[in-house]
């Protein structure tokens, strides 16, 4: 098989990991301030500090790997976001040590609480529009961007952006379904019905905006035979979305996560299904970008004797603070 | 024309800024990554409790230096695209390997294991723990091994074809790209650096101590630690430093004529100029102290050996010298007085009084931050004697940058610059806080308030939360005591 294929499935795989898994970090952050400061807020917290380091590392994989992988893409889509790409290091910058400061600093933890949130905030919205901005086209010029610097603002990409923060709050609630219990999580499932109604809302109009965006994706969704193999999407997403609903209202504690994990894979395909072959829709493919051959077999030697070893510890580090947050640790 | 100029500038002043701040963090991490594993290691060895405290101190401050290494790397990992995209197109297909390799094989062990360092202990038990901090540890080191690979590489190319498209292509073998010839130097320089980082801050820490009480069995420990570092590593540093100079005289001559300071050459014999100060207009260095000869002597082996001078490269390929001559006496100052240190620590040690000498205490406090200041020194002298290339002779930062307009490049270094120095600078308050305080038996592990998996595990005395509970990692018995913990 083509290696150029290969490495596109891997970086949507390790993009894919990062949404879901740091996916409900940042949904923790955005949903904080309707925590109640103290016990909930603590809780909420806990059930995520011994993994947030791991989930992010998803995010240095796909930057990196892009960088390896596809290096003309990285190259043009970084400087036609600059903006975005610049709030959300630093979103993550304040979201990261919060993680740390608000415990070492009881006076200000509440500012530590409003730095989270803001910088998660700041960090899934800038995620989104990214994408937004990727999805409507970067104007490339050689082997580079041509576009001025203020081309990925659009009601587009606010859509896009703000469908991600739904998104992920979606998550988040669901984790802390999972992780909490009693008044807690009770709250979270309020939550999670919230963010849930707002995220196929907005999942829903992205969905169509595409359509108008650009005749190419038009085709690709709306045209015979095309529609009969990605109708299925769709569909899926909203058996999906339905279930997600019942588990939450009949009470599961973790199937509404899983199925919300669910409803990103089918919005992930979606996007596949929008954006292929192309690494910078419309002006470079796939194969454009591509680093050459002997680049992308050497680091798909490292990606096969590692990944099986990431994942192993990964899912072990998991299992170590398995279960309900405040059940533990009071033998 | 000119505001692509200003945005160069300023996108340079940006990477130095940030990747300077990064660096801060993994000169601490690195070392005390490992310092916290020998810890550990000797107290499961030998059950003494005065090494579960000593773990349990300095972990509270890696978590801290840990987060702030971690949000300021991945700023770094972005801003090769955003700020040098053509670098990046260009030098992509190889160096891009070599950092996804980073990620694969040192970040992720880093971050998947961290958790369990932090807040495991009681949920895994001792060994599964200690070989969490072992895996922390050894990421670090493989982290160190990569990204000074890719930055080796740039210094010293090899290996590499060049396509088509203008851009660097692996050649036949990896190993070459990997291994090239100033790589090795590096490694072995920055990671010794990293130690030396570490063992000056715990010394300065166990001395701070010790001048308020050197009875303290917890400062005595650490401060003792720390000088055997001192005393064994530095001289292996200026050995490593001499020899890494030597190699960069064979690749980079130009850089070290800048160190040097020699901008014409020298046929018979090369001065060593100690200090001076380099007049980049004029061609010469005013007021030199110099040594006759000794330079073409350390660098030749050979007194009357001749030497070339910065006459013999082109105009625009000449580093800046004032910045390198300095950077490297600044770095090569404060390695002999590591050395100092470190040899008047053995002095009193073979006395007996390690303990008892308030003055290499008070030059202990003192000499804390100097392996930062030596290795900001150290990389700046690596950087800017590298200029004008980014990838030393093939590359020219200049032509290096991405497309973008000044106005957005000054925006995103003006809030590099004020969130930097906000959150790093109050984080660095909050580590000086921590190391304010005296280490002492029964200390607790990290705090992570009332509630949680983490509940049992990790809390520190707060004034609200937790007063007295418990804490992350089985709890000794008695202060100083060095019975076994029971299974
Ligand atoms: C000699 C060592 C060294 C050097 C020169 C650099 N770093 Fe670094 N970096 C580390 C040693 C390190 C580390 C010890 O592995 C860190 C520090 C603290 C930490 O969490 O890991 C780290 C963290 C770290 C992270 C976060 C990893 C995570 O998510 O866990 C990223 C993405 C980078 N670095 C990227 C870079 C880039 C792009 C650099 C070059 C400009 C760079 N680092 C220079
Ligand atoms: C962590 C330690 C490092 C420090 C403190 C450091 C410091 C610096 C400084 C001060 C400059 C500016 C030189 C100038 O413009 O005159 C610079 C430039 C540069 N460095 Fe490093 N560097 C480090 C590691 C790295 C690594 C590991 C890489 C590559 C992977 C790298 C890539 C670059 C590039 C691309 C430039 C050119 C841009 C520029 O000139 O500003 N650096 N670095
Ligand atoms: C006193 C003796 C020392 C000598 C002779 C020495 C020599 C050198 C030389 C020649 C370089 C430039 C390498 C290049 O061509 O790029 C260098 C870089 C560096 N030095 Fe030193 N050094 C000394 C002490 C130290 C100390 C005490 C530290 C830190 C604790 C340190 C940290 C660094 C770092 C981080 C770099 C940049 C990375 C590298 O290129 O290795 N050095 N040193």
């Amino acid at each position: 098989m083509d290696l150029t294929v290969v490495w596109a499935f891997i970086i949507a795989f390790a993009v894919f990991a990062y949404v879901v898994m740091d996916g409900f970090d940042l949904g923790i952050g955005i949903l904080f301030p309707t925590f109640a400061v103290g016990r909930e807020r603590d809780r909420a917290m806990n059930s995520i500090a011994p993994v947030w380091d791991g989930n992010e590392t998803w995010l240095v994989l796909g930057g990196g790997g892009l960088f390896a992988a596809f290096p003309l893409a990285y190259a043009v889509i970084l400087p036609a976001t600059y903006p975005l790409i610049i709030a959300m290091l630093l979103g993550l910058v304040f979201r990261g040590v919060a993680f740390e400061y608000r415990w070492r600093d009881p006076a200000h933890q509440r500012f530590w609480d409003l730095a989270f949130t803001g910088g998660s905030f700041a960090a899934a919205l800038a995620q989104g529009m990214t994408l937004g901005a990727l999805l409507q086209g970067i104007e490339v010029e050689g082997r580079a961007y041509a576009g001025s610097w203020f081309d990925w603002l659009t009601p587009y990409t606010l859509l896009t952006g703000l469908g991600t923060v739904a998104g992920y709050a979606l998550l988040g609630a669901a984790w802390l379904i999972w992780k909490l219990d009693g008044e807690e999580q009770a709250h979270a499932r309020k939550l999670a019905i919230r963010a849930g109604a707002a995220t196929i809302v907005l999942m829903g109009a992205v969905s169509l905006y595409n359509i108008f965006l650009n005749a190419e994706y038009a085709e690709r969704w709306l045209s015979a035979p095309e529609i009969f193999y990605v109708a299925p999407v769709p569909i899926l997403t909203a058996i999906v979305a339905l279930s997600m609903l019942r588990a939450i209202l009949k009470e599961r504690n973790s199937k509404p996560f899983w199925l919300g994990i669910a409803l990103f894979f089918l919005g992930m395909s979606g996007l596949g299904v929008t954006i292929w072959p192309y690494a910078v829709p419309e002006s470079v493919t796939i194969w454009e970008a591509a680093a050459p051959y002997r680049s992308q077999a050497f680091m798909l030697v490292g990606v096969a004797l590692t990944m099986p070893l990431i994942i192993a510890y990964t899912v072990w580090a998991y299992w170590v603070f398995r279960g309900k947050v405040a059940d533990e640790g009071y033998h | 024309m000119f505001e692509n100029l200003d945005a160069l500038l300023l996108a340079r002043i940006q990477f130095a800024f940030t990747v300077s701040f990064h660096f801060f963090f993994p000169a601490f991490s690195i070392g005390l990554a490992s310092y916290l594993a020998v810890l550990e290691g000797l107290w499961l060895k030998t059950g003494k409790s005065v090494y579960l405290d000593l773990f349990k101190y300095w972990l509270k401050i890696f978590a801290i230096a840990f987060a702030m290494g971690v949000v300021s790397g991945i700023v770094m990992s972005y801003q090769f695209g955003t700020n040098w995209a053509v670098f990046s197109d260009k030098a992509g297909p190889v160096i891009g390997p070599l950092m996804a390799y980073e990620v694969l094989t040192a970040f992720f062990l880093e971050a998947g294991f961290l958790g369990v360092m932090l807040f495991g202990m009681q949920k895994v038990g001792k060994r599964l723990h200690f070989a969490a901090t072992l895996m922390v540890a050894l990421g670090t080191f493989v982290s160190a091994f990569w990204i000074l690979s890719v930055n080796s590489w740039m210094q010293t190319p090899t290996g590499y074809l060049i396509g088509e498209n203008g851009q660097y292509l692996p050649g036949d073998s990896w190993w070459a790209i990997v291994f090239n010839p100033s790589f090795p130097y590096r490694l072995v320089h920055t990671v010794m650096a990293a130690y030396l980082t570490t063992a000056f801050v715990v010394g300065a820490v166990g001395a701070w101590h010790l001048l308020k009480n050197k009875e303290n069995p917890h400062a005595r420990t650490m401060f003792s630690m720390a000088m055997w570092m001192a005393a064994i590593v530095t001289p292996a540093q200026i050995f490593a430093g001499d020899m890494h100079g030597l190699n960069t005289l064979e690749h980079q001559p130009a850089k070290v004529m800048a160190m040097e300071g020699h901008y014409q050459s020298h046929p018979d014999g090369a001065p060593l100029i100690l200090f001076g100060i380099p007049d980049s207009e004029a061609r010469t260095v005013r007021y030199a102290i110099e040594i006759p000869k000794a330079s073409s002597l350390i660098l030749k082996h050979d007194p009357n050996a001749p030497l070339a001078g910065l006459d013999t490269i082109p105009d625009d390929e000449e580093p800046p010298v004032p910045v390198v001559f300095w950077s490297f006496r600044i770095m090569v100052g404060i390695g002999f007085a590591m050395l100092g240190v470190g040899m008047w620590s053995l002095w009193g040690r073979f006395r007996g009084r390690l303990y008892d000498m308030p003055w290499l205490h008070r030059a202990a406090v003192l000499m804390g931050p100097s392996g930062f200041a030596a290795v900001l020194a150290g990389w700046i002298t690596t950087e800017v004697g590298r200029q004008p290339f980014v990838v030393y002779g093939l590359l020219r930062t200049a032509d290096a940058a991405s497309p973008l307009a000044a106005p957005a490049v000054a925006a995103s270094l003006l809030a590099f610059v004020l969130v930097y120095f906000t959150v790093f600078g109050i984080g660095v308050w909050y580590i000086l806080k921590l190391m304010g305080k005296p280490p002492h038996p029964g200390e607790k592990g990290v705090k992570r308030g009332d509630v949680g998996p983490i509940r049992t595990a990790g809390i520190t005395p707060g004034p609200t939360q937790n007063p007295g509970g418990e804490e992350t990692l089985p709890r000794e018995k008695q202060p100083g005591s060095t019975d076994r913990e029971p299974a």
